[in-house]
């Protein structure tokens, strides 16, 4: 997959890739730059009359918009750089002086604060959209989507992806059922270029569709491999605080040969340390999962509030859903590329929308191929959607699995709804609960206090 | 003789203990926080040795836990653990067969799961929200202008308790007043906000699952009306201890006692399990 080689190094962590760039932590620096990049792009766009697309990370269309050249825009991403970047706050109030209530998704709130500031943000500036393209797998989206259309007077589009109906109940290739979602979803994709070609006033091209979808497919092989990467002991990235890095890279440069380049490059990067046994800058001593959305806030200090303790989250239902999918590994069928791209939508946006309301299962299942210690929960003020399943996946792990598990909850974007102090007692506490029981199995003794 | 301390720094009330080799507790003492909470630290720990008549030039405690919010604020302790830990702990070593624990102090209720050996199956507490604390007790005493020590007293002649609805502190206050202006009796609806925190209590509690014996502890703990509808509601009689307000710093005590058997190493941060 790689198309660099590595030079032997003096030390393992020290080696470096053909072009002498450090291979150990090139995906970070690498990522951090191409990240300040894209917005660079996105302030310059109006300048030079190019459009914009607003998206969601879970069925950004990438693929299908660059066709068009429209930029993708994310305002999730713009909304958790201000959080991380200190200044939500400042957004969220603005929305919030405008009319909104404290009750609503301050994903939302930050986007409406930025609109309302000409589209003014720590990163550049975020242009205004042309259309607006999302799924419905986030209820906010749909409503959310709405404001910009009342904004702007912007054409927005829903495409309606049919989700799973029960637990272990997904369909798939061979199944009427199947077949009807498919052609639902292909119908509203034929729509949809519709939609753009009016906007842009540019002709569809296929062959321009097939080469973004080969981008995509590239980035979906290295995203998988990836997340199966962290199997390693110590693991080779920490999937809250590395994870996010990665994340704005999975979305922000999907369908782009950037995008392909970065994801197989950092495979080389993660199989060398894997092969090398070189982890994380911490220690580890406990192998954990997050679930659900980071705390932006005080992103830092809260993975800090881990990995004090040896804590790595070697996995993260946040890299399956807002990946928007791409952990399946999902690779397009490019002799049929517009039935494959709906075959792609369906089945992406269906695990995307699994990942946050049947957790349960996929958590369980990763304990003992990933050698999990604990799981984490942490549930959001903001999103009812992503939270309200947790405690019943909570409920799952600790009766199927032997995994610990921790609840706390903040928000992902609201400071208000952050407190430091009790999230890290309740996170001491778990680890003095993990340490006990480790230092119990040692001597062999089980929770009853007899000898095993 | 070997002593070992634990420092239990709350939100409202700062305790003590000294403990011996035998696992005994020598000494205690409780003071109030304050805004100095180090301060506090010390004159708790210093009374506990008086307390203890240890004297330490001969005999010194050899090694201190601190535990509670201002744990770190122990600076003459010698290591940390959450009082999640301590009150689990201590509550074992008080009634072996604990198998739920339930905390309630100033501003935190948690519900604790533990084993046999006193390790942490699970635990919930309060979020960020002082309703179902303590704290609820102390507006209902200051709006009815009564004695904190008189509220479980007073609510136990109840005989037609009143529905509290609300569950926020900050409007407690003004329920209660406008319960008195119906001309309900002060007994009455004293018994209704001990329902109203226990109800919340509860509710944790079922959140890590309730298996007997349950064991009570924390300042709240010393409120007869508190236990009488904690047993009403769950059916059978919870554990309480005279010492349940001193649970946390017993807990801690235990700690630093293990670290003295294994051999004194004294160990900043959260090391102290490991």
């Amino acid at each position: 997959m790689s198309t660099t080689s590595t030079r032997a190094p003096a030390t393992p962590g020290d080696a470096t890739s053909a072009s002498g760039t450090p291979l150990v932590g090139r995906g970070n620096k690498e990522g951090n730059r191409l990240f300040r990049e894209w917005f660079e792009e996105l302030t310059a766009a109006p300048e030079k009359g190019e459009q914009a697309a607003y998206v969601f990370v879970m069925g950004s269309m990438a693929e299908l918009l660059r066709v068009f050249d429209f930029h993708t825009i994310f305002p999730e991403v713009n909304g958790l750089q201000t959080a991380v970047r200190h200044v939500a706050d400042d957004y969220i109030a603005q929305a919030e002086d405008y009319g909104y209530s404290t009750d609503v998704c301050a994903y939302v709130k930050a986007d409406v604060g930025l609109q309302l500031r000409d589209g003014s943000h720590p990163m550049g500036t975020i242009p205004k959209p042309a259309l607006s393209v999302y799924t419905n797998a986030c209820n906010t989206y749909i409503k959310w989507a709405e404001i910009w259309e009342r904004l702007y007077h912007v054409p927005i589009f829903t495409l309606d992806v049919p989700g799973t109906r029960r637990a272990g109940g997904q369909t798939w290739r061979g199944s009427d059922d199947f077949a009807n979602d498919l052609r639902y979803v292909q119908g509203q994709i034929e729509e949809l270029i519709g939609v753009c070609e009016t906007v842009s006033g540019k002709r569809f091209d296929i062959d321009k569709l097939r080469e973004t979808m080969g981008f995509a497919n590239r980035m979906s092989r290295a995203w998988k491999r990836i997340i199966e990467l962290n199997k390693a002991t110590p693991a080779v990235y920490n999937a809250v605080t590395d994870g996010t890095v990665y994340l704005g890279m999975v979305n922000g440069f999907r369908g782009r040969e950037e995008g392909a380049r970065y994801f197989e490059d950092l495979v080389e990067e993660l199989e060398y340390k894997a092969a090398h046994h070189i982890g994380t800058p911490f220690k580890e001593k406990y192998r954990l999962v997050f679930a659900g959305v980071p705390c932006y806030p005080i992103f830092r200090r809260f993975g800090e509030m881990f990995s004090e303790w040896g804590g790595t989250f070697v996995g993260s239902t946040y890299l399956w859903f807002a990946s928007g999918g791409a952990n399946m590994g999902f690779e397009y069928d490019l002799d049929r590329p517009l039935e494959s791209l709906a075959e792609g939508t369906l089945v992406t946006v269906r695990d995307a929308m699994d990942a946050m309301f049947y957790s349960d299962t996929l958590l369980a299942d990763m304990v003992e191929p990933f050698g999990i210690d604990g799981v984490v929960y942490h549930p959001i003020k903001s999103c009812r959607t992503v939270s309200t399943g947790l405690a019943d996946s909570r409920r799952v792990i600790m009766e199927r699995t032997d995994a610990a598990t921790l609840f706390i909850e903040s928000d992902h974007m609201d400071k208000r709804a952050v407190s430091e102090a009790q999230l890290k007692n309740r996170i001491d506490a778990f680890f003095e609960g993990l340490a006990s029981r480790r230092q119990r199995r040692a001597a062999g003794v089980d929770r009853q206090g007899r000898e095993s | 003789m070997a002593y070992a301390a634990g420092v239990d720094v709350g939100s409202t009330q700062t305790k003590a203990v000294i403990i011996d080799d035998d696992l005994e507790i020598v000494g205690r003492a409780l003071v109030d926080t304050g805004a100095s909470v180090t301060l506090a630290a010390q004159n708790a720990y210093q009374a506990a040795v008086r307390d203890g008549d240890i004297h330490e030039e001969e005999e010194g405690v050899g090694f201190i836990v601190g535990t509670g919010y201002g744990r770190y604020k122990v600076t003459f302790g010698d290591a940390q653990t959450t009082e999640i830990s301590c009150h689990g702990r201590g509550a074992v070593h008080m009634f072996p067969d604990t198998r739920t624990v339930v905390d309630m102090g100033g501003q935190d209720t948690k519900a604790i799961r533990v084993s046999p050996t006193g390790e942490i199956l699970d635990f919930v507490m309060n979020d960020k929200c002082a309703a179902g604390t303590g704290r609820f007790l102390g507006a209902a005493a200051t709006a009815l202008d009564i004695a904190l020590g008189d509220l479980g007293p007073t609510a136990l002649k109840s005989e037609r308790p009143v529905k509290i609805s609300t569950t926020c502190t900050v409007f407690a206050d003004s329920e209660i007043l406008s319960w008195l202006g119906r001309g309900k009796k002060v007994e009455d609806i004293l018994m209704g906000v001990h329902r109203s925190v226990v109800s919340r209590a509860l509710s944790l509690m079922r959140r890590v699952g309730i298996e007997q014996e349950v064991t009570f502890t924390g300042g709240v703990a010393n409120n007869l009306g508190m236990v009488e509808v904690l047993n009403e509601e769950l059916g059978f009689a919870v554990n309480v201890s005279s010492d349940s307000h001193y649970m946390g710093a017993l807990g801690a005590a235990l700690f630093a006692m293990d670290r003295i058997v294994a051999g004194r190493s004294p160990a900043h941060s959260s090391e102290a399990l490991s």
